[in-house]
């Protein structure tokens, strides 16, 4: 059993970093990172994944090393002891001060994110809206301001322009919603009640899945929309067909 | 009554109140009758904390099988999406073709989450070994009240009635989620599945929390009150310690959730609105118009009230875990626990910091950041106690001898895959990371490693550990070994690989992923994690067969089959009401394995040199 148990936890072990270092190689990883803050949220994610990865092999092969050195057959008694003060404060020191420096590391960038005085200025570039089980956005029309007879409003596909900052208003008609772009590093969800700033720069132009991350019915799994990020010419001619479609039909924001 | 008044004023019983039938409060007239009592009273409606113990063992491990079906049930969806299931799919879904309904889907993840963690992992730690364990182990005849335990248990039974009665309401039964949400769990015509079955969810919710809180009461009672003499608190058995942090959390935490729980019930029954915010429309129906409801409520009202109850509970179904894996190593690895104290004062740090991180859950909800941020720093310094403990019980092993029985195989497996659990916590923690993580496959990696790959090994452990004490009987160490092999390696099976697809940006509680282009080639993934499922659900029937094979055909045991020193192993296997039929007095601390004192290894509490 000494023997079944040792390889049992070396397997766990030896799995256990070779999975995540395979891991990239079938997709199974952070997907493209295309948004400004995306890179500082990758780096702080490997910075604990190499501190955590280094406690998991060292205390997994601790395990391994006593199941195998101390689970042979013996007459003699264990080692008696009831403990021992300086390792005790060597692992609460070293490890309560490698938690402070994560905790610390993280304040940067969420305060980058989130803070006020890094948000961008001036009014919001759309409003978004989440309800069972679709997404609008709607834009502010030439006015500039929402709530008014020349609003723009798309279904499913929220077009933005790439390199810019996007800040929008984030809102929802009913239950609780979450606005997730796996790729902008991005997730905030809708509260009822609540008009949340969110912003985000995407780098690359393309389109994106844009995913409800919280539970909202029965139909959250197919709760599907799109981002899709586009050059400034392009996002320009797209509010300008939006606007012609809108009128053509007669409908009103 | 006077001899219980005037008993509680005393500190600790007399030693002469501790044998059976003589002197000892509350229990000292049904000693007295104790032969008379018929079958009913004995094994059903029973003050007996033993026996009251082994009834929330049964009825946590029935729960349990429900629950691991509704699993297979989840898995078998996320792997082959809107296909039709074998056999079974003919009797649960005849009107659906054989195939899981969204709907279905979302009560499947709903009453998984809620009867694993109300009805399975809360009632086997607290309710079967604290029940079993805290009088034995301190020395007490039975609980400091042995009536209220009782009621205790019974106040599962509405529970269990309205859990249940839940999968039969018109629809399908409760469809928010575990977490309940509002407004997606108050407002019926936001989930047209969970009319009345979300009412009952909440009934079941509050008659759970009634229970427990009557267990909690008694449990610190009896720790305080009725400890043999010479058992001080730092000569407690770390199970002890547990089980008590984990009866104060319940007592401060449960209230909340409690108010909580009837506040939603009163927004649902009588429409007010306490979690209901002004200008809800839901189905294009406005909800204050249309539907007579109250508005102005908070969404985030609820969020915060659940997770200041749910965040400590998390501890509640791990803390009594660690106390049990701790005793477990220290017996079976023939040395005394390393850093008793460290170890019991990381319980009081987990259990006081646990108080002020609920934030956590809520980092993507649109809470002030600024509320994030202090809240991750309690959060992440909350690892602190747990590496804590997991040097120390690497401590413990180091220079030890290791015997390799069933109870530590298990002990050893929860030290293995808790440090998994513990350290992927500390993505979640880190705020910026977890606007990416959050309600992704990796939360789901991490609280499986601490709830399935940590406590519920603990709860194998301590269940092959204590079943000599319970029934007096050995169980299969076989079998017991073939069951802990098998479910090791499907248990990584199943969960390690969900960090891969958390990383990957997989989401939660998703019917069918694939209906995303980002998630489409993540079936082949899903397809292992399920096989390993259903392997590891079909793996338990060697603990089930072991289980009812022990029970009445086990070896027969004496006293002290592992030859270990705390309290409970100086009773018959099993204890007679009344637990002790001697008179005791503690020396010293629970650990004294190895000591060159005695010329055994082990040195027992009781013994005086």
């Amino acid at each position: 059993m000494r023997i079944i148990c040792t390889i049992l936890f070396l397997a766990l072990l030896v799995f256990g970093v070779y999975t995540f270092v395979e891991a990239p190689n079938h997709g199974w990883w952070l997907p493209e990172n295309v948004s400004s803050f995306g890179p500082d949220i990758d780096r702080l994610f490997n910075l604990i994944m190499y501190m955590v990865g280094f406690f998991f092999v060292l205390t997994e092969a601790i395990l391994v090393y006593c199941v195998f050195v101390y689970g042979k057959k013996r007459t003699t008694k264990a080692t008696y002891t009831h403990g021992n003060h300086r390792l005790e404060m060597l692992w609460t020191a070293v490890p309560a001060l490698l938690l402070l420096f994560i905790a610390f590391s993280q304040m940067g960038t969420w305060a980058e994110i989130k803070f006020k005085g890094n948000r961008p200025e001036g009014p919001p570039m759309a409003e978004v809206y989440a309800s069972q089980f679709d997404w609008r956005f709607r834009y502010p029309g030439r006015d500039g301001t929402f709530g008014t007879m020349d609003d723009l409003e798309n279904a499913f596909e929220f077009v933005v322009p790439v390199d810019e900052k996007v800040l929008f208003h984030l809102k929802t008609r009913d239950v609780i919603h979450a606005f997730f772009v796996p790729e902008f590093r991005l997730k905030q969800d809708a509260t009822p009640g609540m008009t949340i700033p969110v912003w985000f720069e995407a780098n690359k132009e393309g389109t994106y899945d844009l995913i409800c991350a919280e539970l909202c019915g029965w139909g959250h799994y197919k709760m599907a929309g799109r981002v899709r990020v586009v050059s400034r010419p392009e996002y320009e001619a797209f509010l300008a067909g939006l606007e012609e479609d809108m009128s053509s039909t007669g409908m009103e924001g | 009554m006077k001899e219980a008044a005037s008993h509680a004023a005393g500190a600790a019983p007399r030693i002469d109140e501790l044998r059976p039938g003589i002197g000892a409060p509350g229990t000292v007239r049904e000693h007295h009758d104790h032969h008379e009592i018929g079958f009913v009273r004995k094994y059903i409606f029973s003050t007996d904390h033993k026996v009251i113990g082994i009834q929330f063992m049964f009825t946590g491990l029935v729960f349990f099988l429900l629950g691991g079906l509704m699993a297979m049930a989840i898995r078998w969806q996320l792997a082959w999406p809107w296909t039709e299931m074998p056999v079974i799919g003919r009797m649960l879904f005849p009107e659906t073709g054989r195939v899981i309904s969204p709907e279905f889907y979302t009560m499947l993840f709903t009453m998984h989450g809620t009867i694993m963690i109300f009805f399975v992992i809360i009632p086997l730690l607290t309710g079967a070994f604290g029940n079993f364990l805290i009088p034995l182990m301190i020395g007490a005849p039975d609980m400091a009240f042995p009536k209220l335990n009782m009621f205790g248990y019974w106040a599962m039974v509405p529970a269990i009635f309205f859990a249940l009665a839940s999968f039969t309401v018109e629809g399908f039964g409760p469809a928010a989620g575990w977490t309940a949400y509002p407004p997606l769990s108050t407002i019926e015509s936001a989930a047209p599945g969970s009319m009345t079955g979300q009412t009952y969810w909440l009934m079941a919710l509050t008659w759970v929390g009634a229970s427990s809180m009557m267990g909690a009461v008694n449990y610190v009672t009896t720790i305080v009150k009725m400890r043999a003499p010479g058992m001080t608190l730092m000569r407690m058995p770390l199970t002890i310690w547990a089980l008590f942090i984990a009866a104060l959390l319940q007592l401060f935490a449960l209230p909340v959730l409690t108010a909580a729980s009837i506040m939603q019930l009163l927004d649902r029954i009588v429409h007010t609105g306490f979690f209901t915010p002004t200008n809800l429309v839901i189905n294009q129906i406005s909800v204050e118009a249309d539907l007579g409801g109250a508005a102005g409520g908070q969404p985030l009202l609820w969020q915060h009230l659940f997770w200041f109850y749910s965040h400590p509970a998390v501890y509640i179904m791990v803390v009594p875990a660690m106390g049990l894996a701790s005793d477990i190593i220290s017996v079976h690895a023939r040395k005394p626990i390393f850093g008793y104290k460290p170890m019991a004062y990381s319980m009081m740090a987990i259990a006081g910091l646990g108080f002020i991180v609920w934030g956590h859950h809520m980092f993507a909800s649109g809470m002030d950041p600024r509320v994030s941020m202090i809240m991750m720093v309690s959060t992440i310094m909350i690892a602190l106690p747990s590496a804590i403990k997991v040097f120390n019980w690497l401590g413990t092993i180091w220079g030890s001898r290791i015997q390799f029985t069933t109870p530590m195989l298990n002990a050893l497996g929860f030290v293995a895959m808790f440090i998994i659990g513990g350290l992927s916590g500390i993505w979640m923690a880190a705020t910026p990371v977890d606007v990416y993580i959050h309600d992704t496959y990796i939360i789901v990696a991490h609280f499986h490693y601490v709830v399935f790959a940590g406590s519920v090994f603990a709860i194998f452990a301590g269940i092959y550990h204590w079943f000599p004490k319970m029934f007096g009987r050995m169980m299969n160490e076989t079998l017991g070994k073939i069951h802990f092999i098998g479910t090791f390696i499907f248990t990584n099976g199943v969960f390690y690989m969900m960090h891969q697809l958390g990383v990957a940006g997989l989401m939660r509680r998703t019917a069918d992923p694939y209906a995303y282009e980002t998630y489409a080639h993540l079936q082949p993934l899903n397809q292992f994690i399920s096989i390993s499922a259903f392997l590891l659900m079909g793996w338990q029937i060697f603990f089930v067969v072991n289980l009812f094979h022990s029970l009445f055909w086990g070896k027969r045991v004496g006293r002290n089959p592992w030859k270990a020193t705390s309290l409970e192993w100086d009773t018959p296997s099993p204890p007679g009401h009344g637990n002790f039929d001697q008179q005791l007095e503690v020396y010293r601390g629970p650990y004294e394995y190895g000591t060159p004192e005695v010329e055994e290894d082990y040195l027992p509490q009781t013994r005086k040199l």
